[in-house]
């Protein structure tokens, strides 16, 4: 194919990256400012991070209700990116407020944390955004590097190590899952444009069982259920959650995984419609697998970063049931949920980063008996977040679990509906556990030992909102996440 | 007054939000405003009563949209009808007394557990009065979570356990209940229902498989929740440990939750499935009458007592509504009404002689009718109205549930319910001989007060309509009956269609001559 380069510049479109442009600008300027400003108190970062990711959500949020498509069609601007976009700032975003506290008691506050939060984020916005294999994939390899050093990032911690370094092994084996499912469908098809894919399949008549069609498909499948922390390719999840510093767990329980389902749908339902028989039928037992695994493993655990690790798990599980219906209730289901997460995930992360201590000890169940009798406004919140995990109304939590359920029973997958809401069931008891120890235990500790600072609040409050509101009027997000999925 | 459900249903949260700006410790003011509160909410609630028209249609109607996002649209359509009216009162006229009923007895973290009362009567008002599936169902669930930390923090020694597992349970009931709602909404999009509105279900053909399943859906959240046998077992638990105040709510409302989702929901929408399963709920209705009597008995626990006997009660209230005709179903009404009054004031009554004694032991009592003669007086019409005894509440109900359903295909099953009726004095006599009569030999006891004013304020209002209901019980039944009908004629419709033919609705006229004339007054109109 020979190539016009001025009809590819004349293709390039630099609005359609606008925000991924500001957020690697301002990453490169703090890098900077870092080294020629050394404070002691790096809190001016995390203000200045916030401004950085304010500016990008301004730009992201004028992109919406367009279709641009730029790059020789290689990058797209439309609502379905714009959705996740916000969400994977509003994960950054938060997780840089909670980060401050938290890397100054552990004493590795560097600079350089918060750049390498935008790079990934910038990552996973190509993956939203991408509509050709190279694209998401960059991406994809631009997000997953950073969270390797993200979950190593403290340095003097054991675990912290373990996990940065489990975590790349493990990632950089299912990069090349990926990368050859992506070359084999690259050779049926000729191409690497996700729509050009569909367009020569049904062309050329590629038959649904043309085995190197479906060892692609089923190759990048793997690749990405391993990103989503789906079972049976979640092993790597709990033991980097838990090593990995709380608030770079909070980010990448939310952010990275949103931005897995933004690529996997948007793959899935532009590459491959003939295929969706196949793939569906896969995704019910691996949905039902992710929910009881999740489910199951996080009723045994004590510590309450490593509980939410494997509900992560489970979550995972439910955005796919979602996705099994393949239609577009379940579809916007899973853009609702994935931004509900996000706020009460990381608020209930936030918590955790509140109550622990040096060395992130103080992280099990038990320290946090006689929470609700010395921090009142703190255990009601972390009560929220609770409620909304465990999809109790009139949480965001309930409503993003009811549509993705929805999707699931319009679709005729009744029996997924049901599996699916007695693994809530399950999930209830240690949701309350936690519960149980905040409210109906003696304290055991005053819990002075810290103090609330703005960012935290902020993220706390903004959490908290961000649960509540969806919860009890959710049509204010159900709209745009309809119109997000239209275009898929 | 157009909204004023929704007025007398929200007005407890702007209690609560007066409570969130009084300072911690401040426990009189902290009271005093959540029985204003109530109190408040009750006197709302009195024009919906003398408002309200003795007519099958739903009255008070509020009806605007609330969500509308993909397949879906919920709307805030909220009304009452005969079915609730008794239900709602008697939910506003509880909660005063359920506020008082542990004024002293809590003192710790009274700020919360207000918060947590006056969010509870929200929920249970909300479940009510909703007239959209997916609003009803989100005031279900928010019920929960004030039940959850009333019996978890204000509980008694095992009172974890027995919130989780009231939870949970709880929990696993509503979400089938849940997905059956889904699948619901889905077949009426197919034959152009556009939203969650309960009445546009109640005229969806469904092909008698599929109701089935749904059916079993809806009666497995009802059942756990009312509690039938063999889902009951969280009851006991739940009741025992958690504080008076939460005896009493549980008891008198949320238990009724199930009852009124079988009248409203379950029966009404699967008529088929309501005949095909007749059989089965009414065997368990009977086991559940029988096996909580027996169960009873053997009680050490004063507060256990109560509780197994409310799962008898319940049996004769879901006997009766099954038995599909006027009696039995007005029965049922009534006697949901009765249960919330009686078993609601046996809770009180146990809750003041563990105020005073710390025990609930009956072994550790005996003779107190000497030191105590006005709780003994008290203690004694409501034993016998829970009894049901003839010039009680309780006879009423169990008179019509008994009546109707020995007039329907349940006859036989009517017939060993009755033997309920003489187990319950059994239990009931038994346990109250051995607290009240005998030697005062403990000396604990020989210190122990009588009744305070307070105490007797409480018990009073209870007292009063044990009596007005047992004697002339029309008014409440008169009320009902056009729903009672419509409810009757929309659960039979088909039943041409199905195997079991059920013997024709005897007017009530006929009933009043079997029936002493101060039970029940020929309908007026």
């Amino acid at each position: 194919m020979e190539i016009n380069v001025a009809q590819l510049f004349d293709s390039i479109n630099l609005v359609t990256i606008l925000p991924e442009i500001i957020l690697s600008v301002f990453a490169m300027a703090m890098l900077l400012i870092n080294v020629f400003i050394p404070a002691k108190n790096k809190t001016y970062l995390t203000w200045l991070s916030v401004v950085g990711l304010l500016g990008a959500g301004l730009a992201t949020v004028s992109g919406w209700g367009q279709t641009v498509s730029s790059f020789s069609g290689a990058v797209v601007l439309d609502n379905f990116a714009v959705f996740f976009k916000i969400t994977f700032l509003l994960a950054a975003g938060l997780s840089v407020l909670i980060s401050d506290h938290y890397f100054e008691r552990e004493n590795c506050n560097h600079g350089e944390l918060y750049p390498l939060i935008f790079f990934a984020t910038t990552g996973m916005m190509l993956m939203a955004s991408g509509t050709d294999l190279m694209t998401i994939f960059l991406g994809l390899e631009l997000m997953s590097i950073t969270l390797y050093v993200l979950a190593g990032f403290n340095r003097e911690s054991l675990r912290s190590n373990e996990a940065g370094l489990k975590y790349f092994i493990l990632g950089a084996f299912s990069t090349g899952f990926l990368l050859y499912g992506m070359a084999l469908v690259y050779g049926v098809t000729g191409t690497t444009r996700i729509e050009q894919i569909a367009l020569t399949i049904n062309q050329y008549g590629i038959s649904q069982h043309n085995t190197m069609l479906l060892a692609g498909m089923l190759l990048i499948f793997t690749g990405f259920a391993f990103k989503i922390a789906a079972a049976p390719f979640h092993m790597w999840t709990p033991d980097v959650y838990e090593g990995a510093p709380t608030p770079m767990t909070a980010f990448m329980s939310a952010g990275p995984k949103a931005a897995g389902f933004a690529a996997f749908l948007r793959l899935f339902f532009v590459a491959f419609p003939t295929l969706v028989v196949q793939w569906t039928e896969l995704l019910w037992i691996i949905a039902v697998l992710t929910m009881t695994i999740g489910n199951l493993a996080a009723l045994r655990q004590d510590n309450v970063k490593r509980i939410l690790a494997y509900s992560s798990i489970a979550h995972a599980g439910y955005a796919l049931v979602g996705f099994t219906a393949a239609n577009s209730t379940g579809s916007s289901g899973i853009l609702f949920y994935m931004l509900s997460y996000t706020f009460m995930n990381i608020g209930a992360f936030a918590v955790i980063v509140l109550i622990g201590k040096k060395g992130e000890s103080n992280g099990s169940v038990y320290d946090f008996a006689g929470l609700g009798q010395k921090r009142p406004l703190l255990a009601a919140t972390m009560s929220l977040f609770l409620f909304s995990l465990a999809g109790i109304p009139p949480t965001a939590g309930f409503i993003g679990k009811f549509y993705l359920f929805s999707g699931a029973v319009e679709q005729g997958y009744v029996w997924l509906a049901i599996i699916g809401v007695l693994n809530s069931a399950a999930s209830v008891y240690y949701y309350l556990r936690i519960m149980v120890y905040m409210y109906m235990k003696p304290a055991e500790n005053e819990f002075d030992w810290f103090s609330i600072g703005a960012p935290v609040s902020v993220a706390l409050a903004v959490s908290a909102m961000g649960t509540l509101i969806p919860g009890m009027i959710p049509s204010c997000i159900l709209q745009f996440a309809e119109q997000a999925v239209k275009l898929i | 007054m157009s909204n004023i459900l929704s007025l007398m249903t929200f007005l407890p949260i702007v209690g609560v939000l007066v409570l969130l700006f009084i300072p911690k410790g401040n426990n009189g003011v902290l009271r005093t405003v959540a029985l204003i509160t109530t109190i408040a909410t009750f006197i709302v609630s009195l024009p919906v009563l003398s408002g309200f028209q003795t007519i099958a249609d739903f009255q008070f109607v509020e009806n605007v949209p609330w969500i509308a996002a993909g397949p879906f649209a919920m709307r805030y359509h909220v009304g009452i009808d005969g079915i609730t009216i008794w239900l709602v009162i008697l939910t506003t006229f509880i909660m005063p007394i359920a506020v008082l009923s542990t004024w002293n007895a809590v003192e710790d973290k009274v700020k919360e557990y207000m918060i947590c009362l006056l969010l509870l009567e929200v929920g249970m008002l909300g479940a009510f009065i909703s007239l959209d599936l997916f609003l009803f169902y989100i005031f279900w669930e928010l019920m929960l979570i004030p039940m959850y930390f009333i019996i978890g923090i204000w509980g008694g020694k095992n009172r974890v356990y027995a919130a989780v597992k009231f939870f949970i349970y709880t929990m696993v009931g509503s979400l089938l209940m849940l997905v059956a709602l889904i699948y619901l909404y889905f077949l009426g999009t197919n034959a152009g229902i556009t939203d969650f509105g309960l009445v546009n279900f109640y005229n969806l053909t469904i092909d008698s498989g599929t109701q089935t399943w749904l059916f079993l859906a809806f009666a497995l959240a009802f059942a756990i929740k009312c509690p039938m046998f063999p889902l009951h077992t969280w009851l006991p638990d739940a009741h025992t440990e958690a504080p008076t105040a939460g005896s009493v709510i549980l008891a008198a409302i949320l238990l009724k939750m199930g009852t009124y989702g079988f009248i409203r929901f379950a029966m009404p929408l699967f008529p088929e499935a309501t005949a095909q399963f007749t059989p089965l709920i009414a065997v368990l209705s009977v086991i559940g009458i029988i096996y909580a009597a027996f169960v009873a008995m053997v009680q050490e626990d004063v507060k256990k007592l109560v509780a197994y006997s409310s799962v008898a009660h319940l049996g004769y209230v879901v006997l009766g509504l099954f038995a599909l005709n006027e009696q039995g179903l007005s029965g049922g009404m009534i006697q949901m009404v009765n249960h919330g009054i009686s078993t609601g004031a046996l809770f009180l009554i146990v809750g003041f002689i563990y105020e005073r004694r710390h025990t609930r032991l009956i072994s550790d009592f005996g003779g107190l009718a000497k030191q105590m003669p006005i709780f003994t007086t008290i203690f004694m019409i409501v034993t016998l109205s829970s009894i049901g005894v003839p010039g009680t509440n309780g006879f009423v109900g169990e008179f019509l549930v008994l009546m109707g359903a020995y007039e329907s295909s349940l006859r036989w099953y009517a017939i060993i319910a009755t033997s309920g009726v003489i187990l319950a004095a059994v239990y009931m006599l038994w346990m109250f001989q051995r607290v009240m009569f005998g030697e005062l030999e403990n000396p604990e006891n020989q210190k122990l007060q009588d009744l305070n004013i307070r105490e007797i304020i409480i018990m009073a209002p209870l007292v009063v309509l044990i009596f007005v209901i047992g004697v002339y019980p029309n008014p409440f039944l008169e009320k009902m009956q056009p729903s009672i009908q419509k409810v009757i004629a929309k659960t039979r419709v088909q039943d041409q269609n199905t195997h079991l033919v059920m013997p024709e609705t005897i007017p009530m006229d006929s009933l009043t001559e079997t029936m002493p004339q101060s039970a029940v007054q020929p309908a007026a109109n």
